[in-house]
């Protein structure tokens, strides 16, 4: 009886305020997203400039350079991993104006919120794109070097495409929290999914039902992301079999191996070899 | 016989630990140099501060005559004369096997993707690892894997190049393919230096053996005066331990 009641209620709210939720979950995704990719954006920024070598025979200036910006991320990373998101967001919304006698301001909560989400996401990515740069092991960095790439064409073609493979899934919890946690957003007035909620419940009194359409829309966005998550991890994986070339280089496909690299490193392993392998 | 390499008064400390002292070499154009000697002799520091991955504590390294340790001199571009293959192999794991051997050719070098391409299937086929250019490294065994290192360090065309070990990680039935393909460049001229416990290519392709002991050069000379005839008291022992396993 209760849940036939809840239905219809939900029924109703849905017909009557539908744009107002979906405007919300737009302005969510949209919001965690574009948090996501910035904040993903200054986490590898803050990652490289904090991995930068420095040895004892370099310049003096060069070493002093480098020590400081790792001490300016350093404070960046403490400070905003430090301290509320909702909290960051009334400061730079609210207080930023106050600070500079009203020279600088952000005028509209979208630029706000995406600033803020963004530097947060940045001061986490930080931590985790350190480690993952820190995760390879040592023979990839003396593999290159040996070559003679510079350390920036080391960094880039080789030790950040597998970092980014490793901290994926870490990338990914980010962007769940962030589609969660830019609720408070609404406290700069950013009309993302729960500021649907507040609005709506303010005008219906009716909490409960809203609330559960809140609940199931949270849920599906999330689980969106997570199956999107895993198809990217595994494209990034690679195939999982390679095919023999041919000895002119021309006519590929003497045939497929497959070799066993898909799912877990715990896996049973089974090697099958298909097309013409003996 | 024209020097490409000469370490003058080489040392090298890890903290208060002397790994090298004062080593004095040159390494000359088309030669085999087998650097053999007991685990922790400082063979592999040697060869590592050769192309710089460990920075000698005092002495110095010439290449052509012309010091690398000078700060005019281009480190990324004297590595690329002076190829090295790991014992680790440390192929790019976020590449195939083609790629792998194009990617410094391409960044480094400057070269065309199709030039890169080209040579690099040249290497490829040469180390007979032709067929397997779409495969990558975690596809492979072991010893494709060391086939497809020397490819790649084959593929910026050095003058020189250094193995470190490079069938200690292998399975013994591996072994053999790895230094069949170091046989035949030797065979064509190629500069090689070589960080090796395998003593029967040491006694079969070098024509120069160092034997390190504690940190310096004991004894030099050609394999049979080497294995056959050795002066020092210390190679005697190393070599009636090593060969009567």
């Amino acid at each position: 009886m209760v849940l036939t009641k809840l239905l219809k209620d939900i029924a109703k709210i849905w017909t009557k305020y539908k744009w107002s939720y979906i405007n919300g979950i737009r302005n969510t995704i949209l919001l965690a997203f574009i948090g996501t990719v910035l904040g993903c954006i200054i986490g590898f920024i803050c990652g490289i400039l904090q991995t930068i070598p420095v040895s004892k025979k370099d310049h003096p200036i060069k070493k002093a350079a480098v020590y400081a910006i790792r001490g300016i991320v350093r404070a960046y990373v403490e400070i905003f991993r430090g301290t509320p998101m909702v909290l960051q967001a009334v400061f730079f919304y609210y207080g930023l104006s106050y600070l500079t006698n009203g020279a600088l301001n952000f005028t509209d909560p979208w630029t706000c919120s995406i600033f803020v989400v963004s530097i947060n996401t940045g001061a986490y990515m930080a931590e985790t794109v350190r480690g993952g740069i820190l995760a390879i092991e040592r023979g990839q960095t003396e593999g290159a070097k040996a070559i003679g790439m510079s350390h920036v064409q080391t960094m880039l073609y080789v030790i950040l495409p597998q970092t980014l493979r490793n901290i994926l899934p870490q990338i990914g919890n980010n962007y769940i929290i962030n589609i969660k946690d830019t609720s408070v957003m609404f406290m700069i007035s950013f009309t993302e999914l729960f500021a649907a909620h507040r609005s709506v419940a303010g005008a219906t009194y009716q909490y409960f039902p809203s609330a559960a359409i809140e609940m199931v829309a949270y849920l599906c966005l999330t689980l969106a992301s997570s199956v999107i998550l895993r198809l990217w991890e595994k494209k990034l994986a690679g195939k999982s079999s390679y095919e023999l070339a041919t000895a002119d280089q021309l006519s590929p496909t003497a045939g497929t191996l497959n070799s066993p690299q898909k799912g877990s490193n715990f896996d049973e392993r089974h090697i099958e070899t298909k097309g013409g392998q003996n | 016989m024209e020097t490409v390499i000469e370490l003058r008064h080489l040392s090298k400390a890890f903290g208060a630990n002397v790994v090298l002292k004062d080593i004095n070499a040159s390494i000359h154009k088309g030669d085999v140099t087998c650097v053999i000697g007991a685990s922790g002799s400082g063979k592999s520091t040697m060869l590592r501060c050769i192309n710089l991955l460990e920075t000698p504590t005092s002495g110095d390294i010439l290449y052509h005559d012309k010091s690398i340790l000078n700060e005019k001199i281009s480190l990324n571009e004297y590595r690329t004369h002076v190829g090295m293959c790991f014992q680790s192999f440390n192929l790019f794991n976020n590449m195939t096997v083609l790629k792998n051997c194009m990617i410094g050719q391409m960044k480094v070098l400057k070269r065309s993707k199709e030039e890169a391409r080209v040579n690099a299937i040249r290497y490829l086929e040469k180390v007979g690892m032709a067929p397997y250019i779409n495969a990558r490294p975690d596809q492979i065994s072991g010893g494709q894997k060391q086939r497809v290192a020397i490819a790649r360090a084959l593929a910026m065309n050095p003058e020189v190049l250094l193995f470190d070990e490079p069938t200690s990680a292998l399975d013994p039935e591996m072994v053999g393919e790895v230094l069949s393909v170091m046989k035949s460049l030797a065979k064509e001229g190629m500069t090689m230096v070589v960080v090796t416990h395998e003593m029967g290519f040491a006694k079969d392709v070098a024509n120069r053996v160092l034997f390190m002991e504690q940190g310096v050069i004991a004894e030099e000379g050609t394999p049979e005066e080497i294995f056959t005839n050795p002066k020092n008291e210390r190679t005697k022992e190393f070599l009636s331990r090593i060969l009567n396993k």
